[in-house]
């Protein structure tokens, strides 16, 4: 009896399951950026401020966020808030938590440096046609540096997606995880499933990721 | 009796420990047009920038419209609508269109109606021959038309002083021109009252009814516009004078 390797991937409900587990890495991802970029935007815009300590605070924040390994803050998250917070949640929102946080650390940075890019020249001539401070940086700022940090916002979104291929570490069912039980359930019927599985994952991770860069890599053309 | 716009008494200037501007005093009358003459470094800049805020000054009186100003002015969002301000790079701002440039100050400063604020606008525009281009992007425009706009963004905030601050420098020669006619009508025609920063000694000879000479952050002569040219009371200002000739 003639097997077809590509059979692995619509027997049962295998197609629906790792699709599902796609949906469980993307809306993950998506829901760690909406929280990171609304935290980051904050925190950047307080890291361009007068004050010291705030400034230092943050930037603590940020390398701290920066160095630790991925895995290493989800296990933080998984396995220590737990027991010495007493923080109970499921796995799949510690991991939007850890997410979020380190976005918002990355696009904190991406926001100071795009508002301090924009020339001293049109903040001058903003105040020169009378805006005060908070118009100055709601219509004048903003706008450019939101402009200047898209592209660099774009690639973070890519990474986090990317990223996100560490959850089956803290038992997520994301697509990585799936794909690797149909793996392990089907060893003996498709010896050469994994091939397939993660040939379908390559494909998945993308067809997500590859927009993505593609707008960046036009916005960053665009702006040069 | 002609009205007071302006007075400068005994402002010092220093950064950090270094003085830039040494006991400037002047006046300047409701319509009169003063040029600031004097060699690169002399401190130009620096003074015209003083007088709408964008630098402190350590020490002096500014008084606008009978008025004093102290250097740290919580008030200067509300002044500098009174006191337009163009600059030798333009700084229009490159995400919006040549209408809302112009139209950010009357709107979101100034509180007013959008109607009646775009129909000034665009009458404005029509002056300065841009009426064409309203809804263009800054970067489409040639260095000459964005400091046309400049000004009209500038005069949309009805200012009663106009400070210019080497605003033909960076321009093309040709383009030159039609800047300065735009200026010159402005006091004819507006009978504006303004501070002009200039390296055009031919535009300042004509336009100016006053040009202060400033060498190393002092004013060294205060003399009517023709009789400077003609007879520069100090022999710094009459060599300054014939290194800007042919």
């Amino acid at each position: 009896m003639v097997h077809l390797g590509t059979n692995i991937l619509f027997a049962g409900n295998n197609f629906v399951r790792l699709l599902e587990g796609l949906w469980t890495t993307v809306w993950i991802a998506i829901c760690a950026l909406i929280i990171g970029l609304i935290l980051g935007t904050g925190l950047g815009i307080l890291r361009t401020s007068k004050n010291r300590p705030v400034r230092i605070l943050l930037r603590l924040y940020l390398e701290f966020f920066r160095i630790v390994p991925s895995v290493v803050l989800l296990f933080l998250f998984y396995y220590i808030l737990p027991r010495q917070l007493n923080l109970n949640l499921p796995a799949e929102q510690m991991a939007v938590l850890a997410f979020a946080l380190w976005v918002a650390a990355e696009f904190s940075d991406i926001v100071r440096g795009a508002l301090i890019s924009v020339p001293q020249h049109q903040k001058e001539s903003g105040l020169a046609l009378g805006l005060n401070g908070w118009q100055l940086f709601r219509y004048v700022l903003l706008p450019q540096a939101l402009v200047l940090e898209l592209p660099a916002t774009i690639n973070l979104a890519t990474r986090v997606v990317k990223t996100t291929s560490l959850l089956m570490l803290i038992s997520v069912m994301d697509v990585i995880n799936i794909g690797q039980q149909i793996i392990e359930a089907n060893r003996q019927t498709y010896p050469n499933g994994i091939f397939w599985i993660y040939g379908i994952i390559f494909l998945f991770y993308f067809i997500v990721d590859y927009p993505l860069s593609l707008w960046a890599r036009r916005l960053a053309a665009k702006q040069h | 009796m002609p009205e007071q716009i302006l007075k400068i008494d005994k402002l010092n200037k220093y950064y950090g420990q270094h003085q830039v501007l040494y006991d400037i005093s002047f006046e300047i009358q409701k319509g009169e047009v003063v040029a600031l003459l004097g060699p690169s470094g002399s401190g130009k800049s620096t003074l015209i920038r003083c007088l709408n805020g964008l630098e402190q000054f350590q020490s002096g009186f500014l008084f606008f419209g009978g008025k004093q100003i102290t250097p740290q002015e919580k008030n200067w969002p509300q002044l500098r609508q009174k006191i337009g301000m163009v600059f030798q790079s333009y700084d229009l701002f490159p995400n919006l269109s040549v209408l809302d440039n112009i139209l950010l100050g009357p709107l979101k400063v100034q509180k007013r109606q959008r109607a009646e604020a775009t129909a000034e606008a665009l009458k404005l525009l029509q002056r300065v021959g841009l009426e064409k281009y309203a809804e263009v992007y800054p970067r489409q425009l040639s260095g000459g038309q964005k400091q046309r706009v400049a000004i009209v963004r500038a005069l949309a905030l009805h200012p009663e002083l106009m400070l210019f601050d080497e605003v033909t420098a960076s321009l093309d020669p040709e383009m030159v021109r039609g800047i300065l006619e735009i200026i010159r009508e402005l006091s004819e025609r507006d009978n504006m009252t303004m501070i002009i920063v200039t390296h055009e000694m031919n535009f300042a000879a004509q336009i100016a009814d006053r040009i202060l000479f400033l060498e190393e952050g002092r004013i060294l002569e205060q003399t009517p516009g023709k009789e400077f040219f003609q007879h520069a009371k100090t022999q710094r200002a009459r060599e300054f004078l014939e290194s800007m000739t042919f």
